[in-house]
């Protein structure tokens, strides 16, 4: 890659109207610099109250689904290195705001995690808030210490279907990527 | 006994749980990823509350974000409550929202739903 792929870069952000994009690997302290620069930048472009608050809920239940999914791969595996790292990308057009997040996901995850997504496409607005109730009623926690409620929230205050693709990378692993609009 | 207070940060709300008044709360954001690591403190400063609680005890929760991981402590918050709930305290709960944010005010409604607490959905221009 030549030096001057850097204005390739730039343009590209440019013309997509990417306002954030990080690739790495995530930490607290990183995500709280992150919802920090995105708040900000709401502000700057005056997004009215309500809609500033679903973009940034969404955006904390998108980011922190990563943390956590990070958290829990193995440590200690030369693989983890790739594994561990993920890309976020916030995007504004036309008034809505795009939160793309992409990782890599385990194929043996991949079945429990399409049927989740699939579960919260198909249901209505009133529908995602009874499952939202029960699932908080049900007082039980996943293995991870989460509710396991953060798609039916991100399905919930976006108010649009989660689009999603799994990449076929190696034998063990994908990359999932999750489009959501707000 | 000693007030609860927490001072506030970017992922975490100010506490001021206090004795003498019977007013617990809870204002700002609650988005931290680990939620119960923030919580436990909350609950151990009720382990000595519920010895000797005020004869009211008022349940502010004034709440701009808060994540699922948080639902999840604020609905322990609400449980342990709704047990230490009758004669020696009367319990009440606030759930402040701010104007337009029906979101939160549905979150307040979602919860009234599911804990046995006398339970106010409050407007407000802001938290």
């Amino acid at each position: 890659m030549a030096i001057t792929d850097v204005y390739d870069f730039y343009r590209k952000m440019e013309d997509e109207k990417i306002i954030l994009s990080f690739k790495g690997e995530f930490t607290a302290d990183l995500l709280t610099s992150v919802l920090h620069i995105l708040e900000s930048k709401m502000i700057e472009l005056n997004i009215d109250s309500k809609k500033k608050k679903r973009v940034f809920n969404v955006m904390v239940e998108c980011f922190q689904n990563l943390y956590h999914h990070i958290e829990t791969l193995e440590i200690d595996t030369e693989s983890v290195k790739i594994q561990k790292s993920a890309l976020i990308m916030v995007k504004h057009v036309d008034g809505k705001f795009i939160v793309r997040t992409g990782n890599f996901i385990l194929n043996s995850g991949i079945a429990e995690l399409k049927r989740k997504l699939a579960m919260v496409n198909a249901l209505t607005t009133d529908e995602l808030r009874a499952l939202y109730q029960s699932k908080l009623k049900k007082d039980a926690r996943t293995d991870k210490g989460t509710a396991g409620l953060g798609l039916i929230d991100i399905a919930r205050k976006s108010k649009n279907k989660l689009e999603y693709e799994f990449l076929d990378i190696t034998e063990e692993s994908s990359f999932f990527c999750l489009n959501v609009v707000i | 006994m000693e007030k609860l207070h927490l001072e506030g940060s970017a992922k975490t709300p100010t506490i001021d749980f206090n004795q003498e008044t019977g007013v617990l709360e809870l204002r700002g954001r609650s988005i931290p990823e680990n939620s119960i690591e923030f919580y436990n403190p909350l609950h151990e400063w009720l382990d000595n509350y519920e010895t000797s609680p005020h004869h009211t005890t008022i349940l502010d929760m004034k709440l701009e974000y808060f994540n699922t991981s948080s639902s999840k402590c604020i609905l322990d918050l609400f449980k342990r409550l709704e047990k230490m709930n009758g004669d020696i305290t009367a319990v009440h709960v606030n759930w402040y929202f701010e104007s337009e944010d029906e979101d939160m005010a549905e979150a307040g409604e979602d919860y009234q739903a599911i804990v046995q607490l006398p339970f106010s959905i409050i407007e407000v221009e802001e938290i």
